[in-house]
Formats: C-alpha cells, structure tokens, sequence
C-alpha cells in the first residue's frame, strides 16, 4: 500500500477536527472533535509502525497509550463540562468569558460580579 | 526501503486493499465532516461512531488487528457513549441547535483549509515513492501482547495509574458541593447528593476544621 493514503488522510482528519475545535461552540462537540484529532495521530502512528516494521512496535504501543489517555481525557473533560454547565447553567464555550481582557470594561467590578455569580449558582444547585 | 521502481506498484495500478483503504478512507473523512458541521448534536455523536468505525476498519486494513479490536471497544463502545451521556446531562437540545457554530466558523474554515493544503502538500512530497509491505501481519494479538508486556511494561503499569487518577478526578469533580458549604474554603469534603439527610450530622464535624 502506498504510504500516502494513511498519511494523507490522517492529515485530513487532523485538520478536520481542527476546524471543529475553533468552529464548534457547545463544549462537547468540541471534545467529539479533540477525539477526530486524536485518532488521526493515531493512524499516522499505526501507518507508521506497520511502514518502519519497527521491532519494538513503538508504534503500536504509542498507539494504545494514546487511546488510554483519550479515555482519560474525555472522562476528566466531560466531568469539568458537566459542573461548569451546574454552575453557569450552560455548557457554551462562547460564553465563559471570566478571563476576557478588555480595555474598555472595568475590570475590577466586573470580576466580582461572575464570581458573586458562580458561588451563588453553586449555592443553589 | 526504496521500492518505486518495484513493476507492479504504482498510483494507476491500485491494489485491491488500496481500493478498500480509499473507500473507507473516503467514508470516514465525509462523517468526520458531518460530525464537525451538523447543527444537530445527537447526530455529531452517532457520525462519530461512523468516523471511528472507518478508522477501526483501516487499522485492519494496515493489518493492526489489536488495534482495530480496542477501537471499537474504547472508542465506539464506551467513549461515544460518554459524550451521549454528557449531551443528555447537560440537556443538549434534540433537533437542529442554530447556535451550534459560533461567529468565527469562517476564520476556523480558513485555518483549517490551509493547514490541511500545508500539510497534504508536505506529506505527499515526503512520501511520494514510499510503500508499506503487508505481506507479514504486523500487529496480531500475539505480537502486541509479546510487545506490551515485555518493552512496554513499565509505561503500561503507569497508564494504569493514571486512569485510576483520572477516574477519581472525574468522580471528584462531578460530585455536588454541599450547600451550606458556600463560603467554606474546604468545598471538597462534601457529602455529595444525599447531604441533605445527614446535615445535621456532618455539620458539627465541619466545624470542627
């Protein structure tokens, strides 16, 4: 088999989920696209190993290694989702703007303000 | 490893796992765009199961049969199921959402576009006259097993511990604060959700620290 077909289509799937990380706004979908990310490295590393015949299998071992931690991943992300979506009553990444820097808004009054917010959201659910 | 000159190899004379690894390739490349553009969020995750699906295929196709095993069962089996669960907890609507993409979708495209020309462009030049050799099935179970347990095995035990880790960080987080807890400083030595029958109880102890 050609080299380019893994390689090229692990390039599009990568970018794929690229496009749906900037692109997406519910946090979900953009850990569904982290995933699309995650398994083109995946089949860039198994292309690779199969081509390389290394004798460790790096590759393969890599390869299980990664899809253990992306189960590790969407467990601890979709656990920090749900208590954000407890706290703000959303889970829409356009709208968490906490940290924004903004010259013009003061900032020392609205920062209070979303936590007074937050802790009162957290008091009552 | 140079094998272009080799007769029966070449872009116009396909092979019949070549043919598959296309279609397939072509399959899950079009899920995987429909689970990044569809406005209905059910439908994202079930396109991913397509995408995935593709992806176990092409890993038996690269004769990485283990692989192709732990990717249907990590992947479509428990991760998708994960994200069903987090869009039915977080009360994701059913039915087109037109908010789903947010404003900067055609700066994300352009992004996206480019670094995928980049990087096709790059990858084709680099490995234009490189072929894979799949006469010799390179990731059976036995070799995987023999690998994992005999390179592998210290990296292997130490993933161990870090799903442990991760699991009792989800466990952790996705527990409810205790809600006479709010100005405390220790949020995380609550009772979780059945707080409310043993309050008076606990609050004593709380006190205490």
């Amino acid at each position: 088999m050609h080299l380019a077909y893994p390689a090229v289509l692990a390039a599009l799937l990568f970018c794929t989920g690229l496009y749906g990380v900037l692109a997406r706004r519910n946090a979900i979908l953009v850990l569904m696209s982290v995933e699309l990310m995650l398994n083109a490295v995946n089949l860039n590393l198994v292309a690779f190993d199969v081509w390389l015949r290394d004798a460790l299998h790096a590759g393969q071992a890599l390869t299980l290694f990664t899809i253990a931690i992306a189960a590790a991943e969407i467990g601890i992300g979709l656990s920090i989702v749900l208590m954000v979506y407890r706290n703000r009553g959303t889970s829409d990444v356009d709208r968490l703007r906490d940290t924004v820097e903004s010259a013009e808004t003061a900032e020392p009054d609205g920062a209070p303000d979303a936590t007074a917010a937050a802790q009162k959201a957290e008091a009552t659910a | 490893m140079i094998l272009a000159a080799a007769a029966p190899q070449g872009f116009l004379s396909p092979t019949g796992v070549e043919v598959a690894f296309l279609l397939v390739g072509v399959v899950t490349f079009a899920a995987a765009i429909v689970t990044v553009t569809t406005k209905q969020l059910v439908h994202a995750a079930l396109w991913l199961v397509v995408a995935l699906g593709g992806l176990a295929v092409e890993y038996l196709l690269l004769t990485a049969e283990f692989i192709a095993w732990v990717q249907v069962l990590i992947y479509v089996g428990s991760v998708v199921v994960l994200l069903l669960f987090g869009l039915m907890l977080t009360k994701a609507p059913i039915g087109r959402s037109p908010d789903a993409d947010s404003g900067n979708r055609w700066a994300a495209l352009t992004v996206a576009v480019a670094a995928a020309a980049a990087l096709v462009w790059v990858v084709v030049d680099a490995f234009r006259a490189q072929w894979i050799d799949l006469d010799v099935p390179q990731g059976t179970t036995e070799v995987t097993g023999a690998i994992l347990f005999r390179h592998w095995v210290l990296p292997f035990e130490a993933l161990s511990v870090l799903l442990l880790a991760a699991l009792v960080g989800a466990i952790v987080l996705s527990r409810k604060a205790d809600a006479g807890e709010g100005t405390g400083a220790g949020t995380g030595t609550d009772q979780g959700t059945d707080a409310g029958a043993d309050a008076g109880a606990a609050t004593p102890d709380k006190e205490q620290r």
